[in-house]
């Protein structure tokens, strides 16, 4: 079982969780002119690491946040868990 | 090659099993190979095979970081099937099922392949609609599909809940008589052993670390146990394709997840079938042993561990018990994770790359077990020719970003969509 700290809510099971990928992948522009390369990588193309990953996660059986968590991908440990709207660095 | 036959089993029983040649030997890595495949699993194996044995293609090594059988040919449920809808899908399964029923013989090895019947069930007039259309669909392919009523699948499974006060009740089922199971094991044995005696060099407990690539061809590989040259190089690695595509400097339409089976204690003969729920993503069969041998559902998080986490598991049993009330009362033996590499339509790519005499396999999802050898036929031919064969040309890399992809159930990485 993961325990992940909800930033707004503290210590929960992962079970109130949902999954939501690679937090990294940025939308294109609204109104810009995108090339099918840009859609391509936004949509399909993930780098889908081994490690450390910062991926979204939906707490949907708790406050209904998305959050953003930093978890390594081999062992699970999750590092660190940040507001959606949150620098991380 | 020692022949496997009855004699030779009588012949080294009254030797006291002295007799036995090794399956495949341990060589030191050459300096340079016509081949180089990486991965030696199901897929990896198969595809030196059918690069020996139909292309004439022998100086070839299989470079595998773990040992032969202990990836995820050694971890799937062993069910082989080609009930799909899609043409693409459809035609490329079914050359596999040509290539299942002779495989024993093609390997002198005994595989155990057992056509018992794929019985996926329906749970609603929408779903047996559904389950219509797609049987036409594979009946127009060559592929055996039957649409069964309720009282059909009784009369075959007669374990499941029939009662009336279940969430799901049975309305039918769509049934691939031809489908079933083999022992995964010995397909990976089996090939490694064929493989080897045609020449191909099975190096285990090597890591690749890089590859030498200039002016947009590969060149050779950077491995643990030194480099080795060569001008082609096949990708075999499932769930661990992302890791070497970052030494490529490649991005794939591909995610790496976790994937659990589990087995019960043994018990005697009670299911003849395979049968898949159709309400969820829970599928059972029963081993020749008598286990229970249950999947379902991915853990549903990017992960490179081959271990499961309990709550996935719960939820893939607790829909067990819906469709079987009687797995209640079975302990659990044995159960265990494995890595997909699960491509963004749920379809894989067997396609060439953008860097010269590099080919990539991967995007088998939860799938990969059944398409063994029907990939390593593609995809020998797909090295050797240096173009794609028919039955892999829907498989391609770019069918993202062209919009060509091939969402046979529209189940990718997204499992919180799906």
């Amino acid at each position: 079982m993961l325990y992940i700290k909800c930033p707004h809510c503290g210590l929960r099971s992962q079970n109130e969780f949902a999954y939501g990928g690679d937090a990294s992948v940025k939308r294109p522009e609204l109104n810009k002119e995108i090339s099918d390369q840009e859609w391509d990588e936004f949509v399909y193309l993930r780098k889908s690491p081994r490690g450390k990953h910062l991926e979204l996660w939906h707490h949907v059986s708790g406050c209904r946040q998305w959050i953003k968590v930093l978890r390594d991908t081999s062992t699970h440990e999750i590092f660190n868990t940040y507001k959606s709207e949150e620098k991380v660095g | 090659m020692q022949k496997y036959s009855f004699l030779s089993l009588i012949k080294n029983a009254f030797s006291g099993h002295k007799g036995w040649e090794v399956a495949w030997k341990d060589p030191t890595p050459k300096k340079e190979y016509d081949v180089v495949i990486i991965g030696g699993g199901g897929h990896g194996l198969a595809t030196a095979y059918y690069l020996a044995k139909e292309h004439k293609i022998t100086n070839i090594a299989v470079i595998e970081k773990g040992w032969i059988g202990g990836g995820n040919v050694g971890r799937n449920t062993t069910i082989i099937r080609s009930n799909y809808m899609h043409d693409e899908n459809g035609l490329f399964y079914e050359k596999g099922m040509d290539l299942w029923r002779s495989m024993s013989q093609d390997l002198n090895f005994n595989i155990m392949f057992s056509p018992r019947g794929i019985i996926n069930l329906a749970h609603s007039d929408a779903q047996m609609n559904a389950y219509a259309r797609r049987g036409n669909s594979m009946r127009l392919n060559g592929i055996d599909a039957l649409l069964l009523d309720r009282e059909e699948v009784k009369k075959k499974v007669p374990v499941l809940d029939f009662s009336d006060n279940v969430r799901f009740p049975i309305f039918g089922a769509l049934m691939q008589p031809s489908a079933g199971t083999a022992r995964h094991d010995a397909v990976a044995w089996g090939y490694a052993r064929q493989a080897d005696s045609m020449g191909v060099d099975i190096i285990q407990h090597c890591e690749v670390t890089g590859f030498d690539i200039s002016n947009g061809k590969i060149q050779g590989i950077k491995t643990s146990r030194g480099d080795i040259k060569t001008k082609k190089v096949g990708l075999c690695v499932a769930g661990s394709t992302s890791i070497l595509a970052e030494m490529l400097n490649m991005t794939l339409p591909i995610e790496t997840h976790l994937l659990q089976a589990c087995v019960s204690e043994p018990i005697k003969p009670i299911l003849d079938h395979v049968v898949t729920f159709g309400a969820g993503h829970f599928y059972c069969s029963q081993s020749d042993k008598g286990e229970m041998v249950m999947g379902g559902d991915l853990d549903g998080y990017n992960s490179y561990a081959q271990r499961g986490n309990l709550p996935t598991l719960q939820h893939v049993l607790t829909e067990g018990i819906a469709m079987f009330p009687f797995l209640s009362k079975l302990n659990m033996l044995r159960t265990w994770g494995g890595i997909m590499d699960m491509s963004m339509d749920g379809s894989p790519i067997i396609d060439k790359t953008h860097i010269a005499g590099l080919y990539l396999n991967c995007g088998w999802c939860y799938g990969g077990f059944k398409a063994t050898p029907a990939s390593g036929f593609t995809f020998a031919h797909t090295i050797a020719q240096d173009r794609v064969h028919e039955l892999n040309s829907g498989f391609r890399l770019d069918r993202f970003s062209t919009g060509h992809l091939i969402d046979e159930k529209g189940l990718g990485t997204k499992t919180w969509i799906s």
